[in-house]
């Protein structure tokens, strides 16, 4: 059986506690360091899958603006933060456009939408 | 003809112009006028893409543009709240009386019973921090290229080197990321980070983005186009030591060293400042040295939540609404509220206070990051509250309420403290 | 490309465009070439920007003679090119009585320059005009007829001016080749295509020397010396200063200064260092450079607003090895003229060394007078500077005049459109700060630099990547790239 520990920032809330979690065959058997139950769950998900937001600009015509804010709907595999955005540079929209609104549905096949963040 | 007169004139349209609007109509101000300089109101937030914003207070987790978004239906379609976009105040005089300019109403001259103060803060540039070498083109505040890469299309270049770990600068990290660019470095001459703790995780780490801390630009290199910096390592005084130079290729340079509140149109007007927040000095009003003219937001103090800009201008909004209605209640003692020990800067800077008493909101930030301190506010010998915090940072606003029952009668003026605990 | 003409001027600095200036006079076909987008993109730009009476240099040296004709005749031109210059006068201040001996020297050989109104005052009547100097100061010589100018101002009215009268000037144009057949000028190759010209002025600043080896002329070298400022926010210290304030000059040069610009800016500088001759165009600016700088303002004026610094930058002077200006002609190559040298005072003396070229070309060619020269430019709209009613009328026609685009210098759209499309206009973000003072303020184009950008896309009709700050190679943004499938 192997036992390491490794120490992480939560990111919870901008207290941003470092947590120390003990690791055993790759399972997390302890966390400390947290000042609240959500650093435990964070560790959990944090080593053994990552999640993170995304937020980003598609290009639309006729808005106010060249580009439209969007945002991922739920979080999504940290892993493939990258690959999603890379997609989302050539997404072309056409306004209008109200907050909320799917931009790119179920975006690489992850299960997740990438929404609007304003109307424009 | 005289001009035309509103309760309430608020000068931005940004969070704290928009929140300020919203306030003052429900406390009811009747004629409410918002001048905002930019083509749509939504201020700083509408190039701030990111997500993180109106968890305090919108109690959901939005983007920049969400949360604007959310301050602007508020106020939308109101009749008693008027919006003009693309509009610049050019000057306000000490009667009140705003002269403004926009391509559609051309030259304007309105008057206000009141006037809120919402112009927010802008970015420190190279000039201040004196950065030595040439003046080539990309080098860029973090701000400006946040406005280009996120509302108007273009990229300030491709490879990129960070100079400062405030939050903007750790934001733009991720973003020049996420665009296809290749971010070399951030480097910070404090010895540690200005920016949240989450955002040090999500914008440096999860990237493998190298961060050196107590480092500082020493060059810049290009005579046309940036082509790359020298940095170094600096001492306790944060000047650079010899020898530990070492140059980093690049095409771009963001500067992400500091905001200045944008106070030209107040200190035209007189007000007076305070020197350690660049911004007037309030009562817990958000009411400046001049009677009927208000301050909120990043014009005020420079905040690192969007939150607590709403919250403050919502305070200024409710009590700009009752001063032109001539309900603000008089006060029977004016106290000074000093910032000690760790405390850098407390706003309010002084309490007007009322015979009733009410809730004072006191917005903080320390010197120096520190573990488990005791934040204690007195009024001469009397505390009037004491807590532990496990944390306090520079980077982070520490905001807590004074009870009105505690508040009232504390007449002696009041002492602001946080304190390692030993 | 290949053109006629009967004059070219290479360089687009001070000098250039005064002998630009100088040519549309005549009825001859002058053509100015320059290497950077915009002019007055070297010297011109980094330099004190005053108008010097005339008592430093050696009695019947060219600078002596050509500085105070120069000044001279900037006091006629301020109002037919609408130049922007205050005649505020400037004082040397003596801190001890060596330094008092020295102004005495000054004011002799002042006077046997031909200035007019110099006179010594004692340390109180300075301070009495000027109270923010130090009390340190025993005496000082002032000059009635010196002032302070906005140098970019100064170099593009001339420019304009020609250019209305029927001058051409070309840009983002290199000089490769000058070429001599029979000891003679025929042709000037650029980047752009060929000139052929039988008269070639050399006003190309720090690189004076190699164009004269272009042209068969190796009589002389120029040397390098980089001076280093610090401009100030003018809302700090308002008047602190009105007229320039120099040291009690030494064998090195007139010292380090406190000035204000024309808009009200207080500025400290120029330190001298000398460069290696391979790089003349090293603009940079040094931390020792700049304390340098400050440690020595503080002696003529303790209490520099260093707080409110908003910009540090540095200019290259033309240090010739004969230590004086070379105005006139090549000994070695016929149609060759050379304004080379140019280093203080040249910003005061470029109207006469203009004068004194062109009519060495005019009596030898014979050429005459325009009769429909016109004197004069396009009037340049300044919104904030204007009183209501004009403000009104002026955005009634135009809206843009009603968009601020500078906060920090209420500098209008329509004023950045104006820079753009005027005679020479501006093809750069800082060709519309030198123009506008977009830019120029406490924020140093954060706000507006974008959007500058933006409008000298749209109306120079390029992408917005094709938009350079000022120098060739300048660009300021790039697209962004597309990615994969979503």
């Amino acid at each position: 059986m192997s036992v390491e520990t490794k120490q992480l920032n939560c990111i919870n809330c901008p207290m941003g506690c470092l947590l120390t979690v003990t690791l055993e065959d790759g399972k997390v058997t302890n966390v400390t360091g947290n000042t609240c139950p959500r650093g435990e769950t964070y560790a959990h998900q944090e080593l053994t899958d990552p999640q993170r937001m995304l937020t980003s600009t598609v290009s639309i015509e006729g808005g106010e603006l060249p580009l439209l804010p969007v945002v991922s709907k739920t979080t999504l595999p940290k892993g493939k933060i990258l690959d999603c955005a890379m997609a989302l540079r050539s997404v072309h929209v056409k306004a209008p456009v109200k907050t909320g609104d799917v931009i790119v549905k179920d975006i690489l096949g992850l299960g997740v939408d990438i929404v609007a963040s304003r109307d424009m | 003809m005289g001009e035309q007169l509103y309760d309430i004139i608020i000068v931005g349209g940004g969070p704290a112009g928009l929140s300020a609007a919203y306030s003052a109509w429900q406390n009811g101000a009747k004629e409410i006028l918002v001048l905002e300089r930019d083509r749509e109101a939504g201020g700083i937030l509408q190039q701030c893409i990111h997500n993180g914003f109106g968890l305090h207070h919108f109690k959901e987790e939005l983007t920049g543009p969400g949360y604007a978004q959310r301050c602007y239906d508020l106020v939308k379609d109101k009749p008693e709240i008027k919006i003009l976009v693309d509009t610049m105040v050019l000057n306000i005089g000490q009667d009140k009386t705003v002269t403004a300019v926009s391509p559609e109403h051309g030259l304007m001259k309105v008057k206000g019973k009141t006037i809120i103060l919402t112009m927010g803060c802008r970015e420190r540039t190279r000039g201040a921090i004196r950065i030595p070498g040439y003046r080539p083109a990309g080098v860029f505040t973090a701000g400006a290229a946040q406005r280009m890469v996120n509302m108007e299309g273009y990229l300030p270049g491709k490879k990129i080197v960070i100079l400062g770990s405030g939050d903007i600068g750790l934001i733009m990290a991720r973003r020049m990321t996420l665009e296809g660019c290749k971010v070399q470095a951030v480097l910070e001459i404090c010895p540690f980070s200005n920016g949240l703790t989450r955002n040090m995780v999500q914008c440096l780490y999860d990237y493998d983005i190298p961060l050196y801390l107590s480092h500082t630009i020493t060059a810049i290199h290009g005579k046309d186009r940036v082509s790359g910096i020298t940095a170094a390592k600096v001492d306790d005084h944060m000047k650079p030591i010899p020898g530990t130079e070492f140059d980093i290729d690049c095409d771009t340079l963001l500067l992400s060293v500091g905001l200045i509140p944008e106070n030209e149109l107040s200190r035209g007007l007189g007000i007076a400042m305070h020197p350690l927040t660049n911004g007037p000095i309030v009562d817990q009003h958000r009411e400046t040295s001049i009677p009927g003219i208000f301050a909120a937001g990043n014009v005020v103090h420079v905040h690192d939540l969007v939150d607590f800009v709403s919250e403050e201008a919502e305070i200024a909004g409710k009590y700009a609404a009752l001063k032109a209605q001539e309900q603000l209640p008089e006060d029977v003692a004016d106290i000074a509220v000093e910032a000690i020990d760790e405390v850098r800067t407390c706003v309010p800077q002084h309490v007007r206070a009322t015979a009733e008493g009410e809730t004072i909101r006191l917005f903080m930030r320390v010197r120096k990051p520190m573990k488990k301190v005791r934040l204690t506010v007195k009024s001469g010998d009397d505390t009037l509250l004491t807590k532990v915090l496990p944390v306090a940072k520079p980077s982070e606003m520490i905001a807590v309420n004074v009870p009105a029952a505690k508040a009232k009668g504390h007449h002696a003026d009041w002492t602001v403290s946080v304190k390692e605990e030993a | 490309m290949t053109k006629q003409a009967d004059v070219v001027v290479i360089g687009g600095g001070i000098t250039g465009t005064a002998i630009l200036h100088e040519l549309s006079k005549y009825n001859l076909r002058a053509v100015l070439v320059e290497q950077e987008p915009e002019l007055a993109a070297g010297t011109t730009k980094g330099n004190s920007a005053i108008l010097h009476a005339g008592f430093d240099a050696p009695t019947g040296s060219m600078k002596a003679l050509m500085n105070v004709e120069g000044n001279a005749m900037y006091h006629e031109l301020k109002d037919e090119l609408d130049l922007e210059i205050r005649w505020s006068g400037s004082y040397v201040a003596a801190l001890d009585d060596e330094q008092v001996d020295v102004l005495k020297e000054l004011l002799a050989r002042g006077q046997a320059n031909g200035v007019p109104g110099l006179k010594i005052v004692s340390g109180d009547e300075m301070r009495e005009e000027e109270p923010n100097v130090s009390k340190d100061i025993k005496a000082a010589l002032f000059a009635p007829t010196a002032g302070i100018c906005w140098p970019f101002g100064l170099a593009l009215a001339f420019a304009e001016n020609a250019v209305i009268n029927g001058a051409e000037v070309i840009r983002d144009c290199k000089v490769t080749d000058i070429i001599v057949e029979d000891g003679a000028v025929k042709a000037v190759e650029t980047d752009q295509g060929t000139i052929e010209t039988k008269y070639v002025i050399n006003a190309a600043g720090v690189h004076a020397d190699d164009i004269s080896r272009l042209a068969g002329d190796d009589s002389f070298t120029i040397k390098p010396r980089r001076g280093e400022y610090i401009l100030f926010d003018k809302t700090a210290q308002k008047d602190l200063v009105y007229s320039p304030i120099f040291p009690t000059p030494t064998k090195m040069g007139k010292g380090i200064l406190v000035c204000a610009t024309t808009h009200g800016n207080v500025f400290v500088g120029p330190n001298a260092q000398d460069l290696p001759e391979d790089d003349k165009d090293d603009t940079a600016v040094t931390i020792p450079g700049m304390d340098e700088i400050l440690d020595k303002a503080r002696r003529l004026v303790p209490n520099i607003p260093v707080g409110a610094t908003i910009t540090e930058f540095s200019g290259v002077r033309a240090v010739s090895n004969t230590g004086d200006f070379i105005v006139g002609p090549s000994e070695k190559t016929t149609g060759l003229l050379h304004a080379a040298g140019i280093q203080s005072p040249g910003l005061t003396s470029a109207p006469a060394i203009a004068k004194k070229l062109v009519n060495l070309i005019v009596s030898e060619t014979g050429a005459s007078a325009k009769s429909d020269y016109k004197k004069g430019r396009p009037a340049q709209p300044c919104f904030r500077m204007m009183l209501d009613a004009d403000q009104k009328a002026l955005i009634a026609k135009d809206p843009r005049y009603g968009r601020v685009i500078c906060r920090c210098e209420t500098i209008t759209e329509g004023e950045i459109v104006d820079a753009i499309h005027r005679p020479v206009g501006a093809r750069t973000v800082d060709g519309v700060k030198r123009r506008t003072r977009a830019g120029m303020g406490r924020c140093q184009g954060g706000f507006c630099g974008p959007r500058v950008t933006q409008i000298l896309a749209r109306e120079l009709n390029i992408p917005v990547t094709e938009v350079r700050k000022e120098m060739r190679n300048s660009y300021m943004f790039y697209n962004k790239e597309s990615g994969g499938k979503a």
